[in-house]
């Protein structure tokens, strides 16, 4: 820490300001099955997940190890790129937090680090292969394995209860699914705040200020830690709301099938080494779930529109932090310039979230139990996704209303023309 | 371009039986334990329901203990 530079803060700072947007953005991955089954009330689910992540970003630091080899040259790399690629993460994090859509914090991690390299040393400092082997052929494994899995499992288990009586069993169910949402979470804390110790590590590294090959100091793995455990307790309660509710509707044994699942596919790449995203695999198990239900549905337009921002993180955190990096090589001023635009327009997604939150949402109802604030949350998830056939279905009708006060105003407007 | 269909395979055939058997194994122990309850309201006992599902359970507890000594190491 001899020389600890302005820039080498700001990073520093960036980066935990992306770890804590990743906390809220992933809270869903854990908790959004525990919560709209009401297997736990929302802010113990939340503060149980917080707890579990700041435990496990001190388990390890294999993964922090590995987030800068491999997809970037590290050699070209300035602290100035890494805060860009920051920018564009995080901007793109809170997007999709604001409509209410899981996707990958590391995609949107990776696309911004892209980015941003390109934009500084050219494209043939990404490599190709790598992108297409570690992120884009995952995003569409995890879905699938996930989904596949937790789709057999809660059919067999539902051949399986079928002489089983409805209130024990779903309270034991409960109880499993707090179990493996517990896993999640933990897995999420050695994956994810170690992202984040990796890329600050990184950033040191460039910056001259620890010798290259250092494992990250004490008080990087304290703050990633803390940061992402303080953002999973505040709970991105919009991608909560769209993975718990909006994508189908769980019961607690397609809860339990679809939490399982997520932890085993979590696990299990991770231990083989085919890294799969988290977001994508709880995406995955909990539509195979919904799937895997006599009667069950999936709301595909809900997913789609998943889908669609699954497509779109890694260009447009790309996208812009390519931009970012433009900007921060003017110098300075430039580098002020973006940090100021993250700040502005972070602010303002947050301004419009509490315009939208105050009618919409209930975040001032987690006292309530779970039950009544899912069913409030059921009553108003569908509007988003529905409201634009149901304004088209409204417009379709209207003209039959419409051309009765023409033909009312027709009589007015000849005597007007004749005057 | 190498893709390490190997490891892809294994992570969906491992994700796949692990899931599916714990779910299963799991399921088998809530039924064991709602068939107690029905017996026990009967009057009958049922130690071997209850034996079973504290069966089931344990090898539950298992696994979760062994995803964490994953992710621990």
């Amino acid at each position: 820490m001899e020389s600890f530079s302005l820039i080498l803060a700001i990073v520093v700072v960036t980066a935990l300001a992306f770890d804590f947007t990743n906390g809220f953005h992933d809270t869903a991955n854990a908790m959004a099955t525990t919560i709209s089954t009401g297997a736990l009330k929302p802010k113990v689910a939340v503060a149980m997940s917080a707890t579990l992540n700041l435990v496990g970003a001190f388990l390890s630091v294999e993964v922090a190890n590995t987030i800068s080899k491999g997809l970037v040259d590290e050699s070209g790399i300035r602290p100035e790129v890494i805060f860009a690629a920051l920018v564009g993460a995080i901007l793109w994090n809170l997007v999709t937090w604001l409509v209410g859509l899981p996707s990958s914090s590391s995609h949107a991690l990776m696309g911004g680090l892209i980015g941003a390299t390109i934009a500084s040393a050219g494209t043939g400092a990404v490599h190709g292969d790598v992108l297409v082997t570690k992120v884009l052929l995952p995003a569409v494994a995890a879905p699938i394995v996930a989904g596949v899995a937790a789709m057999l499992a809660t059919r067999f288990s539902y051949t399986l209860s079928r002489n089983s009586d409805g209130k024990a069993a779903d309270k034991g169910f409960r109880v499993g699914q707090i179990a493996s949402a517990g896993l999640v979470s933990l897995a999420h804390g050695t994956n994810d705040a170690q992202k984040t110790m990796g890329i600050i590590t990184l950033a040191l590294i460039a910056g001259g200020s620890i010798a290259p090959d250092s494992d990250p100091p004490t008080w990087v793995i304290l703050s990633a830690g803390l940061a992402i455990a303080m953002g999973t307790y505040i709970g991105g309660w919009r991608i909560i709301r769209t993975m718990g509710k909006g994508l189908t509707d769980l019961r607690p044994q397609q809860g339990f099938a679809a939490q399982t699942s997520a932890a085993a596919v979590i696990l299990a790449s991770s231990h083989i080494g085919f890294s799969l995203s988290t977001t994508h695999a709880v995406s995955g198990s909990v539509m195979g779930a919904g799937l895997g239900r006599k009667g069950g549905v999936v709301r595909w337009s809900t997913a789609t529109r998943m889908f669609v921002a699954w497509g779109l993180t890694l260009p447009a955190a790309a996208l812009v932090g390519a931009l970012a990096e433009s900007v921060t090589d003017l110098g300075d001023w430039g580098t002020a310039l973006v940090a100021v635009f993250l700040i502005a327009s972070s602010t303002a997604i947050w301004i419009v979230s509490r315009r939208q939150v105050v009618d919409a949402s209930n975040v001032n109802e987690f006292e309530e139990p779970a039950g009544v604030v899912t069913a409030a949350i059921a009553a108003v998830t569908p509007p988003p996704s529905v409201a634009l056939s149901e304004g088209l279905t409204a417009t379709i009708p209207s003209p039959p209303v419409t051309p009765a006060p023409v033909v009312k105003s027709d009589p007015a407007t000849p005597p007007a023309a004749a005057v | 371009m190498h893709i390490d269909w190997a490891a892809l395979g294994s992570v969906f055939g491992v994700s796949l039986v692990v899931t599916v058997a714990l779910v299963a194994v799991f399921t088998l122990g809530i039924t064991a334990l709602s068939r107690r309850e029905r017996a026990t309201a009967q009057g009958d006992s049922a130690t071997l329901a209850l034996t079973g599902a504290y069966a089931c359970f344990a090898a539950c507890a298992a696994a979760v203990a062994y995803g964490i000594y994953i992710i621990v190491a």
